[in-house]
């Protein structure tokens, strides 16, 4: 009886395609809608909203007064640049140091190998981002490991500061940066590397007109990880940042004083985001992802 | 010279994939080198292209040394059996990256990849993607790509596998034409045996990383230096009686009724047998007899006048087989220690 029920269930759906899709997309839609885009579009709203100076409450008034903060001070400026600047040389790092590795994992390493690699490559997502963070905290803090291993070469280690919150975004990204390459390189058909020196290229020209082109897209999606990472990011700043401050912070700082103002600063990320995606799909990288 | 092979061997770990090779091809020559799979003939292709490098013996392009240079020192290209186009790259710029490599100014560049391009009749593909073209056109592509270098010899790594029977046998015609037009030392490697034949100045049949016998079409098939080649090249028909092991080829065997007068005279060969196996292959039908004396022999014979429903009537039938001697090639005499080896070979018949 009940079986048959159930077989009744799966013809009818069987012969409607429609009723199936919607019946298979409709939570996860539902949690995308509502948890997802209503949570942006509330955020892209309160940032219209003001502060009362003296009472601190939130005035569901419409102003633009907020965005206008943002443009005309030059801190707020300095600081999206600043936060922008990070992201890019963050992202520009990984790239060039997830390169090698990726395609020493991915082209030279046996395959037995390279499985060992991949894990090795993912383990340090397993652990938490804060006892990472607060590692580099200790390696960079005066006369720690750093600067005890510096010290025979005459140099010292950058101490808390930018330089420090690029180098452990850095470091806090560069898996998401490799497993995109190593995808990349792994399905690059090992005859067209042969193709391109068969017909006169040296290493560096097969690198360069037949390697690159055709992994770039792999870049291009992890570079969308470690850039949007590095641009929201707020924690790292404060355990090894010294005195830098960036759009996270600032965001995080003003969430209880000025909700509105804080808002605002929170849709700068979101906007050079969405500009910086624009940018690579026009690249046409993203059909890969 | 167009190419002198000494002692070229190659191990992969444990595997010896080559096994002492020596060879010799001319300048000019469109040279097979035919085997089945893991013979070691690709990669005996991989070794004179540089990207494989020999565990021993020399490679010599030329009468130059070329054993330890690397694919970009040496003037051979190659034609992959998967075409290996850059897939990010048009048409044209894929035919002109070796020229563009070699730095040739770019209005001489474009009018060779122009003319390359025409020379495969795709004179009109040049701004498309290779992923736009169909498997015979990438085929062409790949060809235009190696020939526009202008090399002394082009290698060529089972280009047709992959294309099916019409477009192949229109190839091969093709191919054969393009190598006498641009006088490029071909290399070409196959496990097809009538592809060889059909092109081929010279064929080396390999077997186990080794070659069983370099000639040309008409020795290689009608005088096989061995079982395997006898087995390899074209299907082969075991015998053995008091004269040794020899290979009868099927379509010089005669089929006759039992009870039809047949010649005679000691040039001609008789057994009889019972028809085992009919296959109708259109323009022809394979039977295959199992002897009376032992064994099995596969005939031939054109359907100039039988129809399918005519020769499935003879499974079952009593016949007469005969030949003349003349055919019979040996392949062992009594006194060789080696037994006969025939290979497992159901493939394409000649």
């Amino acid at each position: 009886m009940n079986d048959t029920f159930g077989r009744r269930i799966a013809g009818m759906l069987h012969r409607r395609p429609r009723l199936r899709l919607s019946l298979l997309l409709s939570a996860p839609l539902l949690w995308l809608v509502l948890a997802y885009l209503g949570s942006l579009a509330a955020l892209f709203l309160s940032a219209f909203w003001t502060t009362d100076p003296f009472t601190s409450d939130v005035v569901k008034s419409w102003s633009p007064d907020n965005f206008r903060t943002l443009l005309t001070t030059s801190v707020y400026r300095d600081v999206a640049l600043r936060s922008l600047a990070v992201a890019v040389a963050v992202t520009v790092i990984d790239a060039v140091i997830a390169f090698p590795i990726a395609f020493y994992t991915a082209r030279v390493a046996s395959p037995r190998y390279r499985h060992l690699l991949v894990v090795a490559i993912l383990t340090p997502l397993w652990a938490s981002y804060l006892v990472k963070a607060y590692a580099w905290r200790i390696m960079l803090s005066e006369g720690g490991p750093l600067d005890w291993l510096l010290k025979p070469l005459g140099l010292h280690g950058p101490g808390y500061g930018l330089p420090a919150v690029i180098m452990v975004l850095a470091y806090l990204w560069l898996p998401y940066m490799i497993l995109p390459i190593h995808a990349g390189l792994e399905q690059l058909p090992a005859n067209l590397l042969d193709a391109s020196a068969d017909l006169g290229a040296r290493t560096w020209r097969t690198f360069r007109s037949v390697v690159l082109p055709m992994v770039f897209p792999s870049i291009a999606a992890g570079s969308v990880f470690t850039f949007s990472l590095s641009l929201g990011d707020y924690i790292a700043v404060q355990i090894v940042g010294g005195k830098t401050q960036l759009i996270g912070n600032l965001v995080y700082s003003n969430i209880t004083l000025d909700l509105p103002l804080a808002a605002a600063l929170g849709t700068v990320p979101v906007a050079i985001i969405v500009l910086y995606l624009l940018a690579v799909r026009r690249s046409g990288a993203l059909a890969a992802i | 010279m167009a190419i002198r092979l000494r002692g070229l061997s190659k191990s992969f770990g444990q595997v010896e994939a080559v096994a002492g090779v020596d060879l010799e091809i001319g300048d000019g020559e469109f040279f097979s080198m035919l085997g089945p799979s893991g013979s070691g003939k690709t990669t005996v292709l991989r070794m004179i292209a540089g990207f494989e490098a020999p565990t021993a013996g020399t490679v010599e392009l030329a009468g130059q040394d070329v054993t330890r240079l690397a694919p970009f020192e040496r003037d051979v290209n190659t034609v992959f059996q998967d075409y290996a186009l850059f897939p990010h790259m048009s048409v044209e710029q894929n035919v002109a990256y070796g020229l563009k490599i070699r730095r040739v100014p770019k209005a001489e560049r474009a009018e060779r990849a122009r003319e390359a391009l025409a020379s495969v009749q795709l004179a009109d593909f040049g701004k498309r993607r290779p992923a736009q073209l169909s498997g015979g056109q990438r085929q062409r592509v790949a060809l235009a790509r190696a020939l526009v270098n202008r090399p002394k010899v082009l290698l060529l790594d089972e280009p047709l596998g992959a294309l099916d029977l019409k477009l192949r046998e229109q190839m091969q015609v093709e191919l054969k034409a393009l190598q006498r037009e641009v006088g490029i030392t071909f290399v070409f490697v196959t496990h097809d045996q009538v592809e060889a034949l059909t092109m081929s100045d010279r064929i080396a049949v390999f077997n186990r990383g080794r070659i069983e016998q370099v000639g040309t079409p008409a020795e290689v098939y009608e005088r096989p230096a061995t079982p395997f080649v006898a087995g390899f090249v074209g299907t082969s028909n075991l015998l053995t009686d008091e004269g040794g092991t020899y290979s009868i080829r099927p379509e010089k065997i005669r089929l006759l009724d039992e009870e039809a007068p047949a010649g005679t005279g000691d040039d001609l060969r008789t057994v009889t047998g019972t028809v085992a196996e009919v296959v109708y292959r259109g323009d022809s039908t394979r039977f295959l007899v199992a002897l009376d004396e032992g064994g099995r022999l596969t005939a031939l014979q054109q359907n100039h006048e039988t129809s399918s429903e005519e020769v499935a009537a003879y499974r079952g039938t009593r016949i007469r087989l005969q030949w003349h001697r003349r055919h019979n090639v040996i392949v062992t005499t009594p006194e060789s220690p080696e037994a006969p080896e025939a290979p497992e070979t159901e493939s394409t018949c000649v």
